[in-house]
């Protein structure tokens, strides 16, 4: 009966979206005011519907009823409940209704935003956001439903990928789904703003908070998965240039863009066409990475199942949303204002260059995606590519947005002074060298990791000089440069901390280059030097889980006679699927790890295990959270607020620029 | 500066970037991008020593062995050709015979396949994606069996 209703309830949703992709923009084009207040309280209905429906399969997978095929085909009744809950989207009928679930939290929190903005504009952009919500609910409702019934139920269900039996998944795709979705807004706000024909700087504060939240997430979310590939895939690495890995990095480099081009609109009200383009590319991409994970035309631990048709229809999707915003675009793009004007060096000119890098960057990264794709269609060769072309285009695109950074939040807007900007950076360049010379001389080779080294620390010291500088002066005494560090916009510290998030990342990414593996065959009593530590096993055994039956190492670690940690590193066996994975021994010891990871069966007392020790490498996600935290602080800039920037100008005199 | 003057500088460094990155792209995909070979391929097309391939396919029943210092040699079939492949290192949890493989690596002068990766399917329902279609080209391949 609550599978049902919840079936009913999605039904229902689409029709309501139907209705609100129409009604809110007849209205705003005939300037309806009663058609236009339908769209808030809808909004909010569309969610409540849609939330109804997730937690009717919610509902269905706690109790484990296995008379619905979603449930048995991935759950069991001994599953822990983390993983009941989480294996709700776990499987590809569930992530879609997760996708359509945020899609719908989005358009009601849009409806529900405090902020003052245009009736129209609002009912415009619930109007955008439902039409991606009735593609999506009837691609759910005609072809992946999750809802359906077994004709005879099974006393007990096929269980959870094992893979997927991780804490992992109850984090990292409901982040990543935020980030993807978010920037829908963004997408809403411009296919909006193109329809009305009105695109100011208020238009830019208004789609800022929403990309930042995007963003934000979609950091988090990359970097979880990344490091869930790390601590589970057990070959150590963080990031493989896998298709499915690229797909979601294209949209955060397009999205990383759309934040700066969207601070120099609300500044400047320069770059709008541009911004526009890249707030509809943003989402684009999203939308491509969906339908490269979800329709089956790769492979890999994404992609849950395969069916033609889902393929085709996402595939249509794809088409009518890119096609119908870029058609749209041309069509209203020549009608634009031109913006304001500033010299080449200067801050907007930075965040050209920058916007400029990123999106070439996202072209190699989606070269390298599609290229094998298109070969095959084209002429059947397969081919494979892997981490040397990106190494060979991606990374030097990066290297000069890493030396361009601080440079450019020291220029000032409309027209900079680059040498003074670089001599007010002296501090952060030599920082830089002597961290290259401590480095060298700490690790030695590579020379690449030494550089990379060397320039993180550039970036994170250059990151903050601008501030400094604000902040202190000569003879300023430390009471009034706290009072002026409290009184700077939260935006000034959130690109300040972002940017140096990003150097903490590179350092971490650097001492890749400086970690040691052994492959070795282990005994109990046997002790491995791997770095500064020295592991001794203690035992090798099997053991017994709820789920699953393991052999695992006991492993203390031990610098020089002192013990420092313990690690149990196993290799698992599922019996409902007859499936191993492999879980690591990992000990974050400073800000290295010590990893472990155990090879094939046991025998004689003996396994195969590959010992790392990788220094810094924690550094690489930790940077991530420092990214998102910088992002947190900028969402929360009082600006943004926009009733509060209204008021201000209110204030001051008209055309007074407000002070930085 | 005019407005006029402003944009030429834009337009020149938006081409010299973009320029710059086709240039990368072409250069990386020369060098950098390896094919995928079906054993049956492999033996048609005779790869040279020294090329950089990916072979995949059926890891042949009987064919495993293992040797010092965690050298590994089998066989990888298409049940019509057989290519045969040296590895050294660990193998991965679900690398099993008669299973699908797909391992990459460089054309040995002496015929044998020298792979430094090897990469085995990822659970019981999923089968690497070229291997299924090369196995379907010799006819071995039963659609819903595996899938």
């Amino acid at each position: 009966m609550i599978v049902e209703i919840g079936h009913y309830a999605l039904i229902l949703s689409l029709a309501l979206s139907l209705m609100l992709g129409v009604v809110p923009l007849v209205g705003a084009v005939r300037h309806d005011a009663a058609l236009i207040a339908v769209a808030r309280p809808a909004a909010v209905a569309q969610f409540a519907l849609i939330a109804l429906a997730f937690a009717a399969l919610t509902y269905a997978h706690v109790v484990s009823d296995f008379s619905v095929v979603n449930v048995i085909e991935n759950s069991h009744s001994a599953k822990p409940m983390i993983y009941k809950i989480s294996g709700v989207w776990g499987n590809h009928e569930g992530s879609m209704l997760l996708w359509v679930l945020i899609l719908a939290v989005f358009g009601a929190a849009v409806a529900v935003w405090p902020p003052a903005m245009p009736r129209d504009l609002r009912a415009l952009v619930i109007a955008v956001q439902s039409w991606i919500a009735v593609a999506f609910l009837s691609f759910i409702l005609l072809t992946s439903n999750p809802f359906a019934r077994a004709g005879l139920p099974p006393i007990e269900g096929n269980d959870l990928n094992p893979i997927l039996q991780d804490p992992g998944l109850a984090i990292h795709p409901p982040l990543l789904y935020i980030g993807y979705v978010g920037f829908s807004i963004a997408f809403s706000f411009a296919a909006a703003a193109l329809i009305n024909g009105r695109i100011d700087a208020a238009w830019a504060r208004f789609i800022r908070p929403w990309v930042l939240i995007a963003w934000v997430f979609l950091t988090l979310g990359i970097a979880m998965g990344s490091y869930w590939a790390y601590y589970t895939l057990g070959w150590g690495g963080f990031w493989f240039w896998d298709p499915v890995e690229n797909a979601s990095l294209m949209p955060w480099l397009a999205g990383t863009a759309l934040v700066h081009s969207a601070a120099v609109m609300e500044k400047r009200e320069a770059l709008k066409v541009w911004t526009i383009f890249l707030a509809i590319l943003s989402f684009s991409l999203s939308l491509l990475g969906t339908f490269l994970v979800r329709s089956g035309v790769l492979t890999s631990v994404h992609a849950f199942a395969t069916d033609p048709a889902r393929g085709v229809y996402i595939l249509a999707i794809l088409v009518f949303f890119i096609g119908g915003s870029l058609a749209l675009f041309a069509m209203r793009a020549g009608e634009l204002k031109r913006g304001g004007i500033f010299a080449p060096i200067s801050r907007e000119g930075a965040l050209v260059l920058n916007n400029l890098l990123l999106t070439t960057s996202t072209a190699t990264v989606f070269v390298g995606t599609l290229y094998p794709l298109a070969l095959e269609a084209f002429n059947g060769s397969k081919i494979t590519v892997g981490a040397p072309f990106y190494n060979y285009t991606f990374v030097p695109l990066f290297v000069p947005i890493f030396i361009a950074m601080p440079i450019g939040q020291m220029l000032a807007w409309k027209r900079g002074d680059l040498v003074g900007a670089t001599q007010r950076l002296v501090f952060a360049f030599v920082c830089g060298l002597i961290a290259t010379a401590i480095f060298a001389w700490w690790h030695g080779a590579p020379v690449l990791s030494i550089a990379m080294a060397g320039l993180s620390v550039y970036l994170m010291i250059g990151s903050f000089a601008d501030i400094f500088g604000r902040v202190f002066g000569r003879g300023v005494s430390v009471g009034v440069a706290l009072r002026r560090a409290f009184g700077l916009p939260l935006s000034a510290w959130g690109t300040a901390i972002a940017h140096a998030g990003i150097g903490v990342s590179l350092l971490g990414v650097a001492a890749t280059g400086w970690g040691v593996e052994r492959i070795v065959t282990m005994h109990s009593g046997d002790s491995y030097q791997v770095g500064p530590y020295s592991l001794s096993v203690e035992a090798v055994m099997p053991r017994k889980g709820p789920n699953y039956s393991e052999v695992v190492a006991i492993i203390n670690v031990k610098r020089g006679e002192n013990l420092v940690a313990h690690i149990e590193p196993s290799k698992r066996f599922f019996q409902t699927r007859r499936m191993n994975t492999t879980e690591a021994g990992i000990v974050t010891l400073g800000f290295g790890q010590v990893y472990v990871n155990l090879a094939e069966e046991m025998k004689e007392g003996a396994i195969d295990a590959r010992l790392y020790w990788k220094p810094l490498v924690s550094l690489i996600w930790l940077g991530a959270l420092v990214m998102a935290l910088g992002g947190c602080l900028s969402v929360f800039d009082r600006r943004l607020r926009v009733g509060v920037a209204a008021r201000a100008r209110n204030a001051i005199p008209a055309n007074a620029q407000p002070a930085e | 500066m005019t407005r006029k003057s402003r944009r030429l500088v834009l337009i020149a460094s938006a081409i010299a970037v973009i320029g710059v990155a086709v240039g990368l792209v072409l250069f990386a995909l020369r060098g950098n991008v390896s094919f995928f070979y079906s054993p049956t391929e492999f033996a048609e097309k005779a790869p040279a020593p020294g090329t950089r391939l990916s072979v995949g396919g059926l890891v042949k029943e009987g064919s495993v062995s293992k040797g010092a210092d965690k050298t590994i040699t089998f066989t990888v079939t298409d049940t019509n050709k057989d290519v045969r492949v040296t590895y050294t290192g660990l193998l991965p949890d679900l690398f099993r015979e008669g299973q699908g493989v797909v391992t990459a690596g460089v054309v040995g002068s002496d015929g044998w396949f020298r792979a430094d990766s090897v990469l085995a399917k990822h659970d019981e329902k999923y089968m690497p994606r070229e291997v299924a279609d090369a196995l379907k080209k010799q006819g071995v391949w039963n659609e819903g069996e595996k899938k």
